[in-house]
């Protein structure tokens, strides 16, 4: 007999869930989710696929000038944030958008592009 | 067996259980008579994965070893290897820990009340109870960054710091979560619904769970003082004044008491920690390519659920050469079967969510001779001897 006091405050008020996908609920400032990549800050050090504990990262044409970008496997990740948090130059980041359900596999990776600089030319020494 | 005794097998598929494992009953009429527990359907081989990865990557393995007692298996592993490694981790950071493991108490007790009344088929206050954990859902989601795995600890302090500004409302919600336990302590000891599923169920006296070594909550609702916190304390828990929390009923109401007092006590702790916590880095520098000691070192932590051991061996490298697990589920198997022995077929699934078991936790391989129906272990001593002769062939 204790709980109908409550039972009778919960009948006329509104229910504590939001109908989801019409109403969304704001994701708070630090959430991991979908990784985001800055290819101008990329230096292709592969250090963030060597680090990532479940290997969702890979390097496209290897690791140095070479990088040509970044493959992210959505499938595999889970959303540690090391790869963001091990990356010399801050070119990964996890940012909070959390709606990353597809229907075929292939599209939950993320194709990240890159252009390698141009190879350094040393200037041939004039004497 | 006489004849009026037949076997009602439960799992491992089984809507009773929510992981799979098999459970054999014995029954006499409605009466169970015998309990066979058969583990073994999580087996992920968990421990020797983490023997090809390095001590970062480790961490969130070791997180997945139980979805619940997530932060609880972290900090067991980050502590073997700190202490194994000689590493000494900043104050904050131990604060920061405290913090985030009694909110994991918090939200995993409260879970297990609502599973409990579920059980017992008193859904209504199963959903109360969960919306109120959402508080501590949200709060741990703020402060971490995720709802279930926090990937807080790492080697060498935590990942994340926490902001003074918000201290005023983790403050609030914590009265809010205090002032709603309360409430359900008011319900559980009042309301006719839980008392007659509850009182007198699944019965195990002091003795008996001396004997057979429970641990955490199961053995301190039969009157078995034995919290980590209190008898080994670890981080800063020698500093923290909080209540050593045991009952002598023994049945499934002293489990909910355990749990919803110690729900209280998890408050007062993460209030303390937020009103003292001191400033300071959050964490010392470790490199994941860095090489750890030779050495080893075990590491004992109050998960929700009992005792949980992390012990790992290094051998110089940057890898562990051998990272053992024990579960608390593991060392309540004995006394739950104890448990179960005497009572209803009808009063099977509380006692079984009493202890709250984690399956995933718990699976190990054991040896097992079908042909000759028994099990062994061995010495390593007689392993390289089999080897031996296994090759030689």
């Amino acid at each position: 007999m204790a709980m109908e006091r409550e039972l009778l405050k919960n009948a006329f008020s509104k229910p504590c869930t939001v109908i989801y996908p019409f109403e969304k609920l704001e994701p708070p400032e630090g959430l991991r989710g979908k990784h985001e990549y800055d290819p101008e800050k990329c230096i292709g050090c592969g250090l963030c696929a060597r680090i990532c504990p479940s290997f969702s990262i890979t390097l496209k044409g290897g690791p140095g000038p070479k990088c040509t970008g970044l493959l992210v496997d959505l499938g595999k990740c889970l959303f540690c944030g090391q790869c963001e948090e091990i990356c010399p130059r801050d070119a990964i980041w996890l940012t909070t958008e959390y709606e990353l359900a597809v229907i075929n596999k292939e599209d939950g990776i993320l194709d990240f592009e890159r252009t390698p600089p141009p190879p350094k030319t040393t200037p041939k020494k004039v004497e | 067996m006489s004849e009026r005794e037949f076997v009602i097998p439960v799992g491992p598929q089984h809507p009773a259980l929510k992981e799979p494992e098999s459970f054999l009953f014995t029954v006499d009429g409605e009466v169970v008579v015998d309990v066979e527990a058969r583990i073994g359907y999580n087996h992920r081989g968990i421990e020797k994965a983490m023997e090809s990865r390095n001590y970062i990557q480790n961490l969130y393995i070791t997180e997945r070893v139980c979805g619940i007692c997530s932060n609880a298996h972290q900090t067991a592993y980050t502590g073997s290897v700190e202490e194994a490694g000689g590493i000494e981790i900043p104050e904050r950071a131990k604060y920061i820990r405290v913090f985030v493991q009694e909110l994991e108490r918090l939200h995993s007790h409260l879970l297990w009340v609502g599973v409990a009344a579920h059980e017992i088929g008193f859904d209504t206050m199963f959903y109360l109870v969960w919306r109120d954990r959402e508080l501590v859902m949200d709060l741990l989601e703020e402060i971490s960054g995720n709802r279930v795995n926090y990937a807080m600890p790492t080697v060498g302090g935590v990942r994340r710091d926490l902001n003074k500004d918000n201290f005023m409302r983790y403050h609030k919600i914590l009265d809010t979560v205090a002032e709603r336990t309360n409430y359900y302590i008011k319900v559980a000891s009042t309301e006719k619904t839980i008392l007659e599923r509850a009182v007198g169920v699944g019965y195990l006296g002091k003795e008996d769970m001396i004997r057979l070594s429970g641990c955490g909550p199961n053995a301190r609702s039969s009157g078995v003082p034995c919290d980590i916190r209190k008898l080994s304390p670890y981080l800063i828990y020698d500093e923290i004044p909080f209540e050593h929390i045991y009952v002598d009923n023994g049945d499934v109401l002293g489990q909910v008491l355990v749990r919803v007092l110690e729900t209280l006590e998890a408050v007062k702790i993460c209030k303390w920690v937020l009103d003292n916590i001191p400033e300071g880095e959050i964490a010392v520098k470790f490199n994941p390519m860095q090489r750890l000691p030779e050495g080893e070192a075990a590491y004992l932590v109050e998960a929700q659920r009992g005792e949980l051991i992390h012990y790992t061996i290094s051998d110089g490298k940057n890898m562990p050469y051998r990272h053992k697990i024990r579960a608390p589920t593991m060392a309540n198997i004995p006394s739950l079967i104890e448990r179960l022995k005497g009572g209803y077929i009808a009063d099977i699934p509380i006692t079984l969510a009493g202890i709250d078991p984690c399956f995933s936790c718990t699976d190990r391989m054991v040896f097992y001779d079908e042909g000759k129906d028994k099990t062994w272990s061995w010495t390593e001593g007689e392993l390289s001897k089999y080897r031996k002769e296994w090759y030689s062939k």
